[in-house]
């Protein structure tokens, strides 16, 4: 058994094509990047080696540090729109009937590309013929903003869509640990007297809140990834206002031929994305799990 | 708790639920209206006439060409996907050897890794052996990007699967390959349909490797595909609408059949984060 179980030609026929395409197609590549970082090239000519040159600059370039504000920003809206994404959870949970339905439907616009939902929303937006713009002059306002043509307000514009994509799955996630926490946990709390809130705050959220940190994690490295629904809506524009690393990188890249400095930022992204993985990871590690 | 209070909460929720669905709703509204129509009367006016002949127009331009690379792109890389990902998963859950923990970690790091960071290497890896404009890119591009989150959904139930099958087998005279093939494999049946499932919503809707990787119209998919198109209708807002509903409807249709399964899925894919 041992023998058969643990035989080399065998491990390696069914581990190897799995691994050999993650080294190959994302384990390389990210080292690559670094490596390109270093280098003036335009994606098709030859590669000219600078040194730092790339990095000095990205790290000087205020395009850059306004596209890396912007996606911690959206990092930062994120993770307070889980507060919301909570809330209706435990609703959800208290034994309401239709719950289940009710959290599929929530799911629904989570299934859908975000390239779909970019371009529904921007008929959403649209200033003219739009739905939110007709409700709000039905409403009586008479100048409603051009969401996504303003500088001010096109980062919150971009912000609701996300808060809508993801609404389904961060309360499916909640609703599942809610459902975990056992029934007489609840009912004992009740006897004692507590209300629905001391109930909530008290006894649901300590046991849930390992989740809670999970999502916090997925919230935060998620959006420092964005890319598809805002390349989609507004391109990064109106002026920058709306540009986030990933765009930044892509629009260096394959639109400026600057390959080089895109490769530099790409793995500005890469480094950013890890050190802040660990960082919150550190931050809401505690030893003193609930357990239930 | 109180009737009031009952009904209070239920107002929250329907509330929502409306604010999840409106905007579909009226996508499908508008994409049967007329031109003239959607300029002319209120948005959410159920249209005079259904206007088909946006879908017909829409299917009949490019869409039916993406539509069928969206399907067989999605197809072929789910196919290979969760064979390599269950073949790996056996191998490191069942099989025994030393480094079996470090390559699941690389596995699992993988989930993590912001794509972005990886594009223009890849970019120049299929440039350099010609696969750029070539479909053979994207679908094994989507295996391997996909090979960690369908080895993490599929990870648990592997580790649950009684030894006793194994020595059973094993006793018999039965070769690895039969045992995984012809016993685990059809076992895993359960598992394996959520990771299809995951899979599929997750080629079905991926952007940016087809639109840094393709450049031909003949082999973009729905994603990229309704781009371009909407760039040439930009006032047409019910073909841009038929194109959008074409292009989403075979996920709602899985989701209409399948739910239970996408959101288990969707709960495994995340647990670990």
């Amino acid at each position: 058994m041992n023998k058969v179980m643990s035989n080399k030609w065998f491990i390696a026929l069914y581990i190897l094509p799995a691994l050999l395409l993650i080294a190959v197609l994302i384990y390389i590549p990210l080292v690559l990047t670094g490596y390109y970082g270093l280098m003036d090239w335009d994606g098709i000519g030859a590669m000219k080696f600078i040194g730092l040159e790339n990095y000095i600059n990205a790290l000087q370039d205020e395009k850059f540090w306004v596209s890396a504000k912007n996606s911690f920003l959206l990092a930062f809206y994120s993770t307070l729109s889980l507060a919301i994404y909570l809330a209706i959870s435990l609703i959800l949970a208290s034994k309401i009937k239709g719950a289940d339905l009710l959290r599929k439907i929530y799911l629904i616009p989570m299934l859908l590309s975000s390239v779909a939902i970019a371009q529904l929303w921007i008929k959403v937006y649209n200033p003219a013929n739009g739905i939110l713009n007709s409700l709000l002059r039905g409403i009586g306002v008479e100048n409603p903003p051009v969401w996504l043509g303003d500088t001010n307000i096109v980062l919150y514009a971009i912000f609701i869509p996300i808060l809508w994509q993801y609404a389904g799955f961060y309360i499916l996630i909640y609703y599942a640990a809610l459902k975990n926490i056992p029934d007489s946990l609840i009912e004992a709390a009740k006897i004692d007297g507590a209300s629905a809130l001391q109930i909530a705050y008290k006894i649901k959220l300590p046991l849930i809140i390992g989740v809670v940190k999970v999502t916090i994690v997925l919230a935060i490295v998620g959006s420092l990834k964005y890319f598809d629904l805002i390349y989609v809506m507004t391109g990064g524009g109106p002026s920058g206002a709306s540009e986030v690393m990933a765009s930044y990188m892509y629009k260096k890249a394959f639109t400026s031929y600057d390959f080089g400095y895109g490769s530099a930022i790409g793995f500005l992204l890469l480094i950013i994305t890890l050190i802040v993985t660990v960082f919150i990871r550190k931050l809401t590690a505690t030893d003193d799990e609930v357990q239930y | 708790m109180n009737r009031i209070g009952y009904v209070i909460l239920y107002v929250c929720l329907s509330l929502v639920a409306v604010f999840q669905i409106f905007p579909l709703v009226w996508l499908v509204i508008f994409s049967l209206k007329g031109s003239r129509e959607i300029f002319a009367s209120p948005p959410l006016s159920l249209p005079e006439e259904l206007k088909w002949e946006n879908y017909v127009k829409v299917w009949e331009g490019d869409i039916g060409v993406y539509f069928l690379n969206s399907v067989w792109y999605t197809l072929a890389a789910i196919i290979i996907t969760v064979l390599l990902a269950s073949m790996a998963t056996f191998a490191i859950t069942r099989m025994r050897w030393k480094l079996s923990s470090l390559v699941l970690g690389l596995f699992m790091v993988g989930l993590m890794i912001p794509i972005h960071s990886a594009l223009i290497p890849l970019f120049k890896m299929y440039l350099s052996v010609n696969l750029i404009d070539n479909p053979l890119s994207i679908i094994i591009t989507y295996t391997a990007y996909n090979l960690p989150i369908t080895m993490m959904i599929l990870l648990g139930f592997y580790y649950t699967l009684p030894r006793e099958v194994e020595e059973a087998a094993i006793i018999d005279g039965c070769s690895i390959n039969r045992l995984f093939f012809g016993i685990i494999m059809p076992m895993t049946i359960p598992v394996m349909s959520t990771t299809v499932i995951i899979n599929m919503i997750y080629n079905w809707n991926e952007f940016v490797f087809v639109n840094t990787f393709i450049s031909s119209n003949e082999y973009k998919t729905l994603t990229v595909g309704i781009q371009n198109f909407i760039g040439q209708y930009m006032t047409d807002w019910g073909a841009i609408g038929a194109t959008l509903v074409i292009s989403i409807l075979p996920i709602l249709i899985a989701f209409f059949f399948f739910s239970n399964k996408i959101v288990e899925g969707i709960s495994a894919s995340a647990v670990k984060g």
